[in-house]
């Protein structure tokens, strides 16, 4: 049995059942890691031996008959701007390197309350801040279906690790798509969650008003029960989470159906700015909701969405600034060189990468007197601009498809040398982030190269439940999405 | 000064609350525990830490706002304030810029016992940053993050102010009313309530203000004083040579009594204010403010104005009074059973009891010391029972012991003695003893006499009445010369 190819959710019956143990679980997925990780890169910390220890613990306590908790025995890794307690977590910053934190975020302790096993810590742009993972200052994680290429970011090695089947599941985080980017890249199914509803508290922040923490698995039911775990309020620690309304609640034990769902396909996301295979795959994914399972698929527009990058990059930039501005070198993290008259300037200068650097430059102009009126509060009227927009969008339809990147994934250093196209490729995940809505990608097919498309799903707040009933049928329809079972 | 120019003051007072915890986080907000024990993630501003509102400090600052007649923001919200200094590890300070909690309002305050106002501009919360330790010794800087998130309430007043004077007066009766709301310890000392001033001068009758400069780093009554003198005489004699006052913000030094420039116009701060996206608006409902409407007590000035109206005391004691609640409610208590003699009671509170809470090191609340016994007391000394000096001896005894006045009266011995064949006696005696000084008296040295009846007091263990052994002590010396 090769348990590492399984699901969550199949592992969690066999569990059940006491047909494998977690010791066996973890040491199948430890050895997929072993075998693929010298090529793919996903990693930025493992945590073999503690994972060991909490397997056994979790067999022990199996074995004694006690009830399996919801994520007991099923590994997991975390991409690493989430704080995990005296565990290494460095944003993929060499400013942050060797930072252990004192606390756990609030999904770990969710996690951990759960019984799941942390495989380890996994790569990412740095700071969160890039579509390729390539800004890590540590490594470039590649893409599991192609090693030349880009597994996407800032979640990539997120992405990478569970469709190449290092993991079952992980969580990256979300700001302007870098879940559901990645996930697309990647061929997995990656959740940006309604603004509120995972707690950000110990998520390393790049721009407070859109980060979210979000899951990625291979079937519909990982995703929804991952995020049924995490989510919720946390008053205590985060005054911008809330509980999730009833609404938003999925039922894996109902049969998944469409029938009748209003899709809208906003018109502005099949221009010439996205490939036409990609926007040929999620147009044949809508006629195949459609025909096969009764969806209702509705042209429609959102006419801001042209502005949403801008907006998006002006806001998030603005809170970086002031997000990374404590990023100094004297109370934790790397230390300035020694010997520098400024030890301070010097920690930044060699402990931020450029793209880090770009943002906190821009960031820091669009706030300063002079510029604050005409860029930031701008930024923030197109922001509310456009949430109006998708709400009298939504009284027409239930959820919006489109496609969730404009292209299939790059070659490696194909895109370094141009920013501006890196944040392009931002154009259609941008604007739900702006709007504080869920948004879903769904793997939904491959190009004539072999590179997984990815669609996106875009509900109303709160709107989880739906977007998992969708995401199913479809799976449903399809047959379920490919991993990457390769030896790479 | 009657110069020509006139001095012109705006006060920016911050002020901790004394909440339970911190403004964003669980963290006790105590002062003087060891370096970095009362700190959390929040606190160091570590990586992905958040902060939550303390609805206890929204509520401490609107009290604050309805108290100085302020209006209440129903919907307020926070403001990140950019600049890097290593006390303050997320390096910007939250805080609130746009929208204020309170605006608009006024402070009543007294100069010898005069009502004069000051305009208050807006109240508004913000965390405190924590503590750079210098050690000379090694030539090393430590951080204390113990202070980080301690609320604060930043009062920011209209320059209404014209003399140091009434900076000082109005800056006292600001913390007399923080101490009468019980939202902060107020002390100066402790640096839980500190000052930056805003000085300018212009020629009388001028209506435009002059350049103004901002002095910082002020913690002590005095030194707001002693700073404003310096800086109106500093920039007097700038203008009286003809000279230009630049805009700068300025350093006081108290010990030196100088100021240094800290920042030109030129080098103004750029804060780059933004609402803290991790803390959402938040709402004080009108039922809220209503509720703490109805908790705002009478304020210190206009009490010390009433005990001048009503009960005949001069400025300086009512406002003594008026100023420390335990006192103003004991004093209203006493007065309430005894209406003829508030100042006397006054006396005693200000006078001996202060006295002995100071030797003591203890607060009135802490004493055995009631209303109801203090009345008891003036009375014994009014009727006679008790000397005035023995009424002394009677409070030591009542402040730290649970008796009656009576009783230690009865106790101490100290019954006034007024029976006039006992103190004949008592006087007969001391005239024997002290010839010397009856042949002073006869010689015409009339004060001889004084000196005679202490003798008597004296030998009755404090215990006659002095009135009647004067009367008694007149009429044998007379009788002698005769």
């Amino acid at each position: 049995m090769e348990l590492w190819k399984m699901s969550a959710t199949e592992l969690a019956a066999l569990l059940d059942t006491r047909q494998v143990t977690a010791t066996e679980v973890c040491a199948s997925f430890f050895a997929r890691i072993d075998e693929t990780e010298p090529k793919l890169d996903a990693f930025l910390h493992k945590t073999r031996e503690a994972a060991h220890r909490r397997a056994a613990e979790a067999d022990r306590r199996l074995a004694a008959g006690e009830a399996r908790r919801p994520l007991e025995g099923l590994p997991i890794g975390l991409k690493d701007n989430i704080c995990t307690r005296d565990i290494p977590t460095t944003c993929a910053s060499r400013i942050l390197e060797g930072f252990l934190p004192p606390y756990s975020a609030t999904v770990a302790e969710k996690l951990d309350a759960a019984g799941a096993i942390l495989l380890g810590k996994l790569n990412m742009d740095e700071f969160a801040m890039g579509s390729s993972c390539e800004n890590s200052y540590f490594k470039a994680t590649k893409n599991p279906w192609d090693l030349k290429r880009v597994p996407g970011g800032s979640s990539g090695g997120a992405a990478a690790a569970v469709a190449a089947g290092q993991l079952p599941w992980a969580l990256g985080s979300d700001t302007g798509g870098s879940v559901r980017g990645p996930a697309a890249f990647c061929g997995v199914l990656g959740l940006r969650p309604s603004y509120g509803a995972v707690s950000r508290c110990g998520l390393v922040a790049f721009a407070s008003s859109l980060d979210q923490i979000g899951p990625m698995a291979r079937t519909v039911d990982d995703l929804a029960l991952l995020f049924s775990v995490i989510c919720g309020a946390d008053k205590a620690r985060d005054a911008t989470s809330c509980a999730l309304p009833p609404e938003s609640a999925f039922d894996p034990a109902a049969e998944p159906s469409v029938k009748g769902m209003r899709l809208g396909l906003l018109k502005e996301y099949f221009t010439a700015a996205v490939d036409a295979s990609v926007r040929g795959a999620v147009e044949k994914a809508a006629r195949h909701l459609e025909q096969q399972a009764g969806a209702v698929v509705i042209e429609t527009s959102l006419p801001s969405t042209e502005h949403a990058l801008a907006a998006y990059y002006i806001i998030s930039s603005a809170e970086a600034s002031s997000n990374l501005a404590r990023y100094d070198g004297i109370q934790y993290g790397m230390a300035a060189p020694s010997g520098s008259t400024d030890p301070i300037t010097a920690a930044r200068s060699t402990g931020f990468g450029s793209e880090a650097k770009r943002r906190i430059l821009l960031g820091t102009q669009v706030l300063s007197s002079g510029y604050y009126e005409t860029t930031y509060k701008r930024a923030k009227l197109l922001q509310r601009q456009i949430a109006a927009e998708y709400k009298s969008v939504f009284e027409q339809c239930d959820l919006l498809l489109t496609p969730a990147m404009p292209s299939t994934a790059f070659r490696l250093g194909e895109k370094l040398a141009d920013p501006m196209w890196m944040l392009q490729s931002d154009i259609c995940t941008t604007p739900a982030s702006l709007a504080g809505l869920p948004a879903l990608s769904i793997p939904c097919g491959f190009s004539a190269q072999g590179l997984p498309i990815g669609m996106q799903a875009v509900g109303p707040r709160f709107s989880e439940g739906k977007l998992f009933m969708l995401a199913k049928a479809y799976e449903a329809l399809i047959g379920g999405f490919p991993m990457q079972e390769g030896p790479l | 000064m009657s110069d020509g120019y006139e001095t012109v003051i705006g006060l920016e007072i911050h002020a901790e609350l004394s909440t339970e915890s911190k403004i964003f986080c669980g963290c006790q907000n105590a002062f003087g525990a060891a370096p970095n024990t009362l700190c959390c993630p929040v606190c160091t501003g570590l990586p992905g830490a958040l902060p939550v509102l303390n609805a206890q400090v929204v509520e401490y600052a609107v009290k604050m706002g309805l108290a100085l007649g302020c209006h209440i923001n129903t919907l307020s919200w926070m403001d990140r304030k950019h600049y890097f200094y290593p006390d303050l590890p997320k390096a910007y300070q939250i805080s609130q810029n746009d929208r204020p909690l309170c605006e608009t309002g006024q402070l009543q305050y007294l100069v010898g016992g005069q009502p004069r106002h000051l305009g208050i501009t807006r109240i508004h919360i913000e965390e405190d940053a924590g503590k750079l330790l210098h050690d000379a010794a090694t030539d090393t800087t430590l951080i204390d993050y113990n202070r980080c998130g301690v609320p604060l309430i930043e009062i920011v007043t209209e320059p209404d102010l014209r003399s140091a004077d009434e900076a000082k007066a109005a800056m006292e009766e600001i913390t007399r009313i923080l101490l009468a709301l019980g939202i902060s310890d107020a002390r100066m000392q402790e640096g839980s309530i500190r000052a930056d001033v805003n000085v300018s001068v212009r020629p009388k009758g001028q209506a435009a203000y002059g350049v103004r400069n901002e002095l910082k780093n002020i913690n002590s009554f005095g030194a707001v004083h002693r700073a404003i003198v310096h800086e109106a005489a500093r920039q007097r004699q700038i203008l009286a040579k003809g000279g230009v006052i630049g805009q700068e913000t300025r350093r006081w030094n108290d010990l030196e009594k100088t100021s240094v420039v800290l920042r030109t116009k030129e080098e103004t701060h750029d804060y780059r204010f933004f609402p803290e996206p991790d803390l959402p608006p938040f709402e004080v409902p009108e039922k809220t403010i209503m509720a703490l409407s109805a908790q705002i007590p009478e304020l210190p000035a206009t009490k010390t104005l009433r005990y001048q109206q009503a009960y005949a005391l001069p400025p300086d004691d009512a406002l003594l009074l008026a100023g420390r609640k335990p006192f103003a409610d004991f004093f209203e208590a006493a007065v309430a059973l005894r209406k003829a003699a508030p100042r006397q009671l006054a006396n005693w509170l200000l006078g001996d009891v202060s006295k002995l809470l100071n030797e003591h090191r203890a607060e009135l609340g802490d004493t055995r010391l009631t209303p109801d016994k203090l009345v008891t007391l003036v009375e014994a000394i009014d009727a006679g029972t008790i000397s005035g000096t023995a009424g002394k001896q009677v409070l030591e005894h009542i402040i730290s012991k649970d008796t009656s006045v009576e009783t230690a009266i009865e106790m101490l011995g100290l019954k006034q003695v007024s029976d006039a064949e006992t103190l004949n006696t008592l006087v007969n005696s001391v005239i024997r003893e002290n010839p010397a000084a009856v042949a002073d008296w006869r010689a015409g040295k009339k004060q001889a006499q004084g000196f005679l009846l202490g003798r008597c007091i004296k030998a009755s263990g404090g215990r006659a009445n002095p009135q009647v052994t004067a009367s008694l002590l007149r009429q044998v010396l007379d009788d002698i010369c005769e």
